[in-house]
């Protein structure tokens, strides 16, 4: 199994320097070779998990009970200008 | 005053009901022992807020109006957002982050009279069984092995554990996603609980794997245990998986007998480069079971060697979305782009991720996203929910045979020397090899310190449970407690 | 407009159009948070710590918003799925904090439907729906505030959408128009979204692929992405499916590719660079568990749907015996449908009642940039006009500056036409007198009109100027034949 790191860098958004790049590939594929063995796991006609809990989704009633806490939402941001978030321009 | 932090957090409690022993007394000491100690279980320290708590609590005690552990000083995961106290996760993305909420269990606990000491030091984000942090240093084990090297206390919740150990404080909140309650309080000599999925409220508790995550327990005995997590665990609407179950008092299901109950020894346990040692320890506690009255039987959970593959794509596929909200726009580290960079939005995700993340965060990240991407969904993600349903079902059929709880050792080996840890990171995963299945089906699963390896390291036992039987199981773990008599550092 | 497209070798090609309509959900809370869905509030200010996504944080789904989607597929006469599940959608913007999308990928809570569309020439279509899922919204990324910076506003984040995907069913730019109408007009009636697109309430992504008719398979389709107005919609599909008709005879081949479209320029341009890095990873949010609909949650919500446009225009002609066209018209807003229904309970009959509906009254709604039923004459006030015209009190033609004054001054019809004397002259006698005196003035008039009866109406306008407009034309019109055959 070869995996391609660079794409795999780009989907995580995180910047792997040229020369961890190779090293790095051959962790992930030891960790991809070991998961690979369930591929022998017969699974046919079983259903996927989908909770570990035999619970379905509980509703919330449709109220406003929240907002009005523009200072907590941005007390922690590296940059603000007044109430909104400032990011490096994004070209469209 | 130190004698004062060797009790266990059962005695503490009445000691303080009984008014022998003040709440603002017992903080001081903890922060003594905290500040005197170079064992780096703490990552914030927060002795003025804790006084402040210890105060509020001899009030309420002097009034009698009492909560579970009212005044007891406890220390807390640093995943569990606390209202303006900084939560890092262990990371240094989140080196700075000052959360203006709390998270339901810390509020609970705060609601039952607990005192906190400050935020305990883990593996980043929860990822690792050895603590060995490089953001906030490594945590020492309070134990030594004989050749006196320092030991790993296991992970993640690795301060929680070594800071019990170590007394520093009575109880400490955890967090298990595959092992990270259980393994650190097998490698320090304590007890740990894994509740049931969706015992213990999610909400407010920085997310690694969400059907995973699970919060719990970390003290002394099996009682202590009982106590914390009754404190902690409710029924919460702001957590969709948390179960509408009433939280029942576990201390008073502790002391029965277990004449009659049954307990599976599972065949697949027994791992390739399992120590005689650790063998042996499961055979000790087959027999503390069977002469307290319980019934032995062997069973089969025939997919159990498929379950630490399984975890490894599941958690981390999980945790390469949980952690996409790290990129720096509203909270956390933010790493400018370079100047000439033509996508400055994405190279500044690019780099403050690269930065803020440590080498296993940014491992698992990018193995959750391969095993998601176009094209190997279904051979990966897809197969392993699938292998879920079969490791779930594995148990179900056991518990349906009638069997009451299940025994098997924590760890496949005792804690290991600091710097001595494998460097291949499949070789490290292994040692969540006996606590994982137990989280991929959702169970509980205590460990019991149960005896020590020959070179001096402690040892646990593992029993693992119905759903919310937490009670129950725990009533089990007592006999093997009774019967091991570990011997507690400083006790 | 076509259907097909003429190519340059005499070559027909067909336009086929599949929709991806996003609709915001109508409800006061987020799909996930309470924070509140309020439209121009101050920048964070409807915003939770959940949809700013800070660590810890969970969802908890909104239980009006799968209401309003159960009822949009009844609506679309779709199949219910009682068991749906959320996924997350991976990827990462500046205006998507939790980093993914929670939307419904492999189980959408609707399946299969459909809607009828109608066209000009008073034919209908039957569209397919694909599906239907929920969905949250982003946030809003501004850019022209600052020469090196976005400002990020998290509001929108996290309000419910329903994205409403039809099959490749649509021919043709009307179709398309008709088919985002329709929906609009039902989404109105259902309460589910308010239809508003300049507001963007309303989005539409379109599909767009040509082929040769009598072709039989499919050739690859382009997604013009964010449109929120029928005539861009439009524009845009007649351009792109130019653009591809064009590279087809030119020999080449279309791409699979999302595109935007200009409508400064009337162009779309490829967004491929973008594209290329997509790969959004969708598996289902284990923050959230299967959503698991009872039988009688749906059946209830059947139960209390409202009488839709299709049924109601049914009724309309059936019932009332209106024209499909008035029917069709009436129906179109489910509050001109109420006003009329308003104005024929007070007894006026359904064509006069139609006609003032539509008509005058319409216009002056249309003037004043009123709302049905919000005005200043409201059903009843319109009604007891339309009487005074059906019982020969007042003219037509008097009725209509009536009216202008009912919206002016919000009077009743019956005092304006008091106040100012515009009861009509039904009075034959009276009526008589003024015929005799200008059939003896005007002898020559008289012959030519007793040799040209078209020439009647010369007198009938000098009844109208002699009584000043209050005569009934119609009686006058009697009265001169009679006379003057
Ligand atoms: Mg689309
Ligand atoms: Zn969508």
């Amino acid at each position: 199994m070869k995996i391609d790191v660079k794409k795999v860098a780009n989907l995580a958004r995180i910047a792997v320097p040229e020369e961890r790049l190779e090293t790095l590939g051959q962790e992930l594929e030891a960790i991809v070779g070991f998961v690979e063995q369930l591929s022998e796991v017969n699974t046919d006609g079983v259903e996927p998990m989908t909770s570990v809990v035999a619970m379905t989704q509980r509703l919330r009633e449709d109220i406003v009970t929240d907002g009005d806490k523009a200072e907590q939402i941005l007390a922690n941001a590296p940059d603000r200008v007044s109430d909104f978030f400032a990011v490096p321009k994004v070209v469209e | 005053m130190s004698d004062l932090l060797n009790l266990s957090l059962t005695d503490v409690v009445s000691k303080l009901k009984n008014k022998e022993v003040s709440s603002a007394e017992l903080t001081e000491a903890s922060i003594q022992a905290i500040e005197t100690s170079d064992n780096g279980a703490f990552i914030t320290e927060t002795p003025e807020l804790a006084m402040q708590m210890a105060k509020a609590a001899d009030v309420r005690l002097a009034k009698d109006d009492i909560g579970l552990i009212e005044g007891v000083p406890i220390g807390v995961k640093d995943l569990f957002n606390t209202k303006d106290v900084r939560t890092t996760c262990g990371s240094s993305i989140l080196g700075n982050f000052v959360p203006p909420y709390e998270s339901t269990v810390t509020q609970n606990l705060r609601d039952q009279g607990g005192v906190f000491l400050g935020k305990l030091n883990m593996d980043e984000f929860a990822m690792g069984s050895a603590n060995l942090n490089p953001t906030f240093g490594p945590v020492k084990n309070p134990w030594i092995g004989k050749d006196g090297k320092s030991l790993v206390p296991g992970g993640s919740s690795g301060g929680s554990a070594a800071s019990v150990a170590s007394n520093q404080v009575f109880g400490a909140t955890g967090t298990d996603t595959g092992g990270s309650i259980r393994q650190p309080a097998a490698f320090c000599g304590i007890t740990g609980l894994k509740p049931t999925y969706g015992r213990c409220s999610r909400f407010g508790i920085i997310a690694f794997a969400s059907s995973l995550d699970q919060a719990g327990p970390m003290a002394r005995t099996v009682a202590d245990n009982a106590l914390l997590l009754q404190a902690m665990a409710s029924y919460d609407p702001k957590d969709s998986t948390s179960v509408d179950e009433p939280v029942p008092d576990y201390s008073s299901q502790l002391g029965y007998s277990i004449k009659g109950k049954k307990i599976g020894i599972p065949a697949e346990y027994v791992a390739d480069g399992m120590s005689e040692e650790i063998h042996a320890l499961w055979q000790q506690g087959r027999v503390w079971l069977e002469s307290a009255g319980a019934e032995i039987v062997e069973i089969s959970l025939p997919h159990t060697k498929y379950a630490l593959p399984c975890y490894y794509i599941i958690a981390p596929a999980e945790a390469s979305s949980n952690l996409s909200r790290y990129d720096g726009v509203r909270y956390g580290v933010r790493v400018d782009p370079a100047a000439d960079s033509d996508d400055k939005l994405h190279d500044m995700y690019r780099a403050s991720r690269a930065a803020g993340f440590g080498d296993e965060v940014q491992r698992r990240i990018m193995i959750g996203a391969y095993v998601l991407s176009a094209g190997f969904y279904d051979a990966y993600y897809n197969q392993a929910r699938k292998v879920r349903t079969l490791i779930a079902r594995d148990f179900e059929n056991v518990f349906a045979a009638g069997v009451d709880a299940i025994l098997t050792p924590t760890t496949p080996s005792a804690a290991f020397a600091i710097g001595e840890q494998p460097s291949d990171p499949v070789q490290m995963y292994l040692n969540d090899v006996f606590t994982v299945p137990t989280s991929m089906a959702g169970l509980p699963g205590i460990s019991i310190p149960s005896g020590l390896s020959a070179d001096g390291k402690p040892l646990g036992l593992q029993l693992i449970g119905k759903p919310f039987q937490e009670g129950n199981l725990m009533n089990i773990a007592q006999k093997v407690e009774e019967a091991a008599a570990f011997p507690y550092l400083g006790v | 407009m076509p259907t097909t497209i003429l190519g340059a070798d005499g070559v027909e090609w067909e336009i086929i159009i599949g929709m991806e309509v996003h609709a915001q959900v109508i409800s006061n809370s987020k799909l996930f948070s309470g924070a509140s869905t309020a439209f121009g509030s101050a920048p964070n200010h409807n915003v939770s710590l959940i949809d700013a996504a800070m660590p810890g944080m969970l969802p908890v789904l909104n239980e009006e918003c799968v209401r309003q989607a159960v009822r949009t597929g009844l609506g679309l006469k779709a199949q219910i799925n009682k068991y749906s599940i959320f996924d997350r959608k991976n990827y990462f913007y500046a205006d998507l904090p939790q980093g993914y999308q929670i939307s419904q990928l492999y189980h959408p809570i609707v399946g299969e439907g459909s809607l009828t569309i109608e066209l000009a020439d008073g034919s209908t279509k039957e569209i397919g729906i694909e599906r239907l899922h929920l969905e949250q919204d982003a946030g809003k990324s501004i850019h022209d505030q600052d020469p090196d910076r976005s400002f990020i506003d998290l509001n929108r984040t996290g309000v419910a959408l329903m994205e409403i995907v039809s099959k490749p069913d649509i021919r043709g730019p009307e179709e398309a128009a008709a088919y985002m109408s329709k929906l609009r007009t039902i989404l109105r009636y259902l309460g589910t979204c308010d239809g508003n697109m300049q507001e963007g309430s309303m989005r539409a992504d379109v599909n767009v692929s040509v082929r040769k008719v009598g072709e039989i398979d499919y050739r690859t389709r382009t997604e013009t992405k964010n449109m929120n107005s029928l005539k861009f919609i439009q524009q845009a599909i007649l351009a792109e499916a130019q653009r591809q008709i064009t590279i087809y005879e030119d020999g080449g081949t279309v791409d699979q590719e999302t595109r935007l479209f200009n409508p400064d320029t009337g162009l779309g341009r490829s967004m491929r660079s973008k594209e290329e890095a997509h790969d959004y990873r969708y598996f289902p949010d284990p923050d959230l568990l299967p959503l698991q609909l009872s039988d009688e949650f749906v059946s209830d919500l059947e139960a209390n749907l409202p009488e839709l446009p299709d049924a109601k225009q049914a009724r309309f002609q059936r019932d009332l015996s209106l024209s499909l066209y008035d029917a069709g018209q009436l129906v179109m807003e489910r509050e001109k449908a109420n006003f009329f229904e308003q104005v024929v309970a007070q007894g006026v009959p359904a064509k006069p009642a139609a006609n003032w509906v539509l008509g005058d009254y319409s216009a002056g709604l249309k003037e004043r940039e009123s709302e049905w039923g919000a005005g200043s004459v409201d059903a009843i006030s319109l009604s007891g006009l339309v009487r005074l015209v059906l019982d020969d009190t007042i003219s037509n033609r008097a009725a209509k500056d009536v009216l202008a004054e009912m919206w002016e001054t919000g009077k009743e019809a019956e005092l304006i036409v008091d106040e100012k004397g515009l009861r009509q002259v039904s009075d034959t006698g009276a009526l008589e007198k003024i015929i005799d005196s200008l059939v003896s003035s005007n002898p020559d008039q008289v012959e030519k009109a007793k040799e040209n009866p078209k020439l009647i109406g010369w007198f009938v306008g000098q009844v109208m100027k002699e009584s000043g407009g209050k005569a009934n034309p119609g009686l006058v019109n009697k009265l001169l034949s009679a006379r003057l055959s």
